[in-house]
């Protein structure tokens, strides 16, 4: 069958990515032909400024380059302009006279600068500033000439002025307000960024319009005239006075268009062959200029043109950051304020600091932020998140280190200042990626998002608690062109496009009971998924239909294939069950003969309070569990997302404080939970009394014995990030820490997403709604509950079963040749 | 020359699964069997820190590492971008139900 004709207008950053996003999704639906005006590949852009600061070159800042579009097998034709829509023949047109023919059109035509109507605007030497060939005109004007005007005082303008002047030129910028970008700053950090930009040397005329752009002798302009008759001279004049979308190919074939190119949630135009996108779309009345929302477009429209049908674009919250090297600016949301709202100000204007909140309804709703802007990242998330900031508000203002060092918050999850740190400082401790590298990596290989950077750096790809670091270097280095995913959205892997929430439900809905047929299901992209997603199936398939669906080894990280811990060198580590970390002499003794045996290395005391054989050979496994089970041992599931261990202290068994029988109320909550799988693991603790030896408040469910009863806290966490634990609920009976620790637990089953603490469920969905399920809902505790009891009833002991079943024991064994 | 020796049925290897094979002169060899029935062998040493790669998980014809979940290519034995890296692959095919390996 003949593919599908795509034609894209245009071959700008909005547009290849759109391409890049469609070749993921459907790499060979369409044959694709792209016109691009101007004879470069795509190019990023917004680098345009270092590149006219002479901080960057043009190769610098090429995203694809020539070769991207022929291993793709796109059509490209560069310096070819189309000049017209036939949309009765379905053919575009080139100023050349070359036709295309398409099936589907996408405009990706962006904008031009807009030209201020006065006499002379024509003359040589006065620009927009849009593209390469307008840095090229800039560098080479600053080589010959001497003064320079720029109108228009908003962040291209600055940007321009501040390049011009780097390169030796005399700049003035000529602006129509009453302070500079008034578009985002208000007048006190607009005032500040005006005098620090004077003392490197640019001059300002504010209210100032301008006349008429003067001919000098040469024919060339020479100078600019005020409407109040000041005459500047000006040997190249660069107009910054706003964007227009270039929307006229569009309106010429008549596509409803009003500033823009008019287009719906899913970036179709009022023809339903013809997407736009980027700064030539105009989406629920507004015409985007930042890149960051350009990207949200490009999934979504990529995903309509690849026929998927899911996704929506809804508009974006935008934020600016000037890139002036020095200077430190950012802006986000509604940061006038006004009815309604109220403002956090701290400015201090000798130490060079200004940062202005605005809040409404208790939520940050803007940001202004001069000098100091090492925060703006966690404000623009705040903001987008629309997050209740009531109780943060007394420290709001000093920034996320103050709201972090206040709740007592030792970890150290991105919690530091990424704008601040030396690029020598190390960033992922696990992989030794330093920041310099995560920058270099983000500028020179074009990386906009968490996950090409952890792929090209492996920053933030093992235990992960640098992600949010990471994420503040993507935004402080990227500015407004960084874009934060919600995790919870994130696809599962680059093997599907759906998120944990849509598999899970997907299988909970139609009944799915294997891997395979999720995959079916769901139209995975690779044939039988990868090492992320299929553990995670998996899971959802045995948690969601316990006694229905069959576990899958080959989908099983190997710890749980094998049920022991693999070690760095191959070897394992077993671990016997010691139910609440009580055993005895014969235990001891069994364990003791298993050691000498088999000629283990070593042997270690765990935190978890059991004795861990480390160094085992794979093929000793089934014989070190067959003498094991002999003596009455059974797997400690010590290597799984499963549950761990229930550490509990001595209890009112003998300590002359105890209160409660921790000893034994723990022993009954791990028989209880023998066996349970979960999306990460689960570690559990009964302490007997306040004083709480055996660490309960970081448990994922801890229990405290009181004089009256139990205090039972869940969703505690030890690990990479501690957390502590959240006081659930007060009980009297041993039966009802069994039943509440439970349901809780089996909440989390159901709920969380794979790979995803107890902490971060909770912290994911509230405990507030954790509460209203578990305390005042009895009847779904009860079937929580339940549910918990029947999915681990007649769980059998997986070394047993490698004992007892050759075919399982096979797998253990080495073949020879 | 080639020396192709019979390892083991091929139902012995679990579908996206694997065995290990002990060479004398080779040290572990890891057999792989992907979901199409095609079978690889590589040398069971991960090129980044030696994990055993018999123990990873097995998707299209690709093994996932499972210390610190390099991706490595069982026909050609090499790392996925942006890993570098190769492990020695080794010649290997099923006649008659059976899995041949060639340790030439």
């Amino acid at each position: 069958m003949e593919k599908l004709k795509l034609v894209m207008i245009g071959n700008g950053m909005a547009g290849c990515r759109t391409l890049e996003e469609l070749l993921k999704h459907a790499p060979d639906l369409y044959d694709i032909t792209v016109f691009g005006a101007e004879p470069h590949p795509n190019y990023n852009r917004i680098m345009l400024s270092p590149v006219l600061a002479g901080e960057m070159g043009v190769k610098d800042i090429i995203l694809n380059p020539l070769d991207w579009y022929r291993e793709n097998k796109i059509n490209l034709h560069l310096g070819k302009k189309i000049e017209k829509i036939d949309r009765v023949n379905r053919t575009v047109i080139a100023s050349d006279g070359t036709k295309a023919q398409y099936d589907r059109l996408l405009l990706a035509t962006g904008s031009s600068p807009f030209i201020l109507p006065v006499p002379g605007n024509d003359l040589p030497g006065v620009i927009g500033y849009r593209d390469i060939a307008d840095t090229d005109m800039m560098i080479e004007a600053a080589r010959l000439y001497k003064h320079a005007v720029v109108i228009g005082a908003g962040l291209l303008g600055l940007e321009a002025a501040n390049g011009l002047l780097l390169r030796g030129m005399d700049v003035t910028v000529v602006h129509i307000a009453d302070w500079i970008m008034e578009r985002q700053l208000d007048k006190a950090s607009a005032d500040m960024l005006m005098h620090s930009l004077e003392q490197k040397g640019i001059k300002f005329k504010l209210n100032a319009s301008t006349s008429e752009l003067v001919k000098g002798e040469s024919g060339r302009v020479c100078a600019l005239k005020l409407k109040d008759g000041e005459t500047i001279p000006a040997d190249i004049v660069v107009m910054a006075a706003g964007i227009r979308p270039n929307a006229e190919l569009a309106k010429a074939a008549g596509i409803h268009s009003n500033r823009g190119v008019v287009v719906n949630d899913t970036m179709q135009t009022y023809d339903p062959r013809v997407y736009a996108i980027g700064e030539c779309a105009e989406h629920r009345g507004v015409a985007y200029g930042l890149v960051a929302p350009l990207f949200e477009q490009a999934k979504v429209c990529a995903n309509h043109l690849a026929m998927h049908g899911i996704g929506r674009y809804t508009g974006s919250v935008t934020s600016t950051k000037l890139k002036v090297t020095g200077i430190d600016v950012f802006s986000a949301g509604d940061f006038m304020g006004g009815d309604g709202t109220e403002e956090i100000v701290l400015h201090d204007p000798s130490g060079g600091v200004y940062k202005k909140l605005v809040l409404k309804d208790e939520k940050l709703i803007g940001a202004v932020m001069y000098g100091d802007t090492s925060d703006g990242g966690w404000y623009f998330q705040l903001l987008k998140d629309q997050q209740n900031v009531a109780e943060m508000r007394d420290s709001l203002m000093f920034g996320e280190m103050a709201h972090a060092s206040r709740v007592g918050d030792v970890g150290h999850q991105g919690h530091n200042k990424a704008a601040m740190m030396a690029d020598t400082a190390e960033v992922c401790g696990c992989n030794g990626v330093c920041k310099g590298t995560i920058v270099k990596a983000i500028k020179e290989q074009g990386l906009f998002t968490l996950d090409e950077v952890k792929k090209q750096t492996k920053a933030a790809s093992s235990c992960g608690s640098c992600t949010g670091l990471v994420e503040q270097i993507l935004a402080s280095t990227l500015g407004g062109a960084y874009q934060q995913t919600n995790p919870s959205d994130k696809p599962v892997c680059g093997c599907t496009d759906h998120n944990h929430g849509e598999v899970r439900k997907a299988i909970v809905d139609k009944h799915l009971l294997t891997v395979s047929d999720v995959m079916k299901e769901l139209a995975w992209k690779t044939p039988n998924g990868c090492a992320t997603c299929r553990p995670a199936l998996n899971y959802y398939l045995i948690s969601s239909w316990p006694h229905e669906a069959k576990d899958d080894p080959q989908s099983r990280y190997i710890n749980e294939r094998h049920h022991a811990n693999i070690q760095k060198d191959g070897t394992y580590s077993v671990v016997p069950r010691m139910l609440g970390g009580l055993t005895t002499p014969d235990e001891l003794r069994a364990i003791a003969d298993v050691a000498d045996k088999f000629k283990v290395p070593t042997v270690k005391v765990t935190g978890g309070q059991r004795i861990d054989l480390l160094g085992v050979k794979k093929e000793d496994l089934p014989k070190m569990w067959e003498d094991l089970s002999k003596a009455g041992m059974v797997s400690g599931h010590a290597y799984g997302k499963s549950i761990r261990t229930v550490k509990t202290c001595v209890g009112a068994e003998h300590c002359r404080f105890g209160t409660q029988k921790s000893m034994s109320m723990g022993v009954k909550l791990e028989t209880m939970l023998f066996g349970m799988y979960s999306p990460h693991k689960v570690k559990l603790a009964v302490s007997g009394c306040p004083r709480n030896c055996a660490e309960a408040g970081i448990k994922d469910v801890g229990v405290i014995g009181v004089d009256s009863g139990y205090e039972i806290y869940v969703a505690g966490n030890g690990g990479i990030k501690t957390e502590v634990a959240e006081f659930l609920v007060k009980v009297s009976t041993d039966e009802e820490v069994m039943e509440y620790s439970a349901a809780f637990l089996q909440l989390y089953r159901e709920e969380g997403y794979y790979l995803e603490r107890t902490c971060h469920y909770v912290a994911r969905v509230g405990l507030d709604y954790v509460k209203k399920i578990i305390l005042d809902d009895a009847e779904r505790r009860k079937e929580l509950y339940e549910r918990m009891l029947y999915s681990l009833q007649g769980f059998e002991d997986p070394w047993l079963q490698a004992v007892k079943d050759p075919e399982i024991r096979k797998r253990y064994e080495i073949l020879a040749v | 020359m080639s020396t192709w020796k019979t390892v083991c049925e091929l139902i012995e290897i679990p579908v996206l699964g694997s065995r290990i094979v002990r060479s004398e002169s080779e040290g572990d060899i890891a057999v792989f069997r992907n979901a199409e029935d095609e079978v690889f062998a590589v040398h069971d040493k991960c090129p980044h820190k030696g994990g055993p790669l018999s123990q990873g998980i097995v998707h299209g014809k690709s093994v996932t590492c499972p210390l610190h979940s390099w991706k490595i290519g069982l026909d050609t034995g090499e790392a996925q971008a942006p890993d570098v890296g190769c492990t020695k692959r080794y010649d290997c095919k099923v006649e008659n139900g059976m899995v041949l390996l060639n340790l030439a």
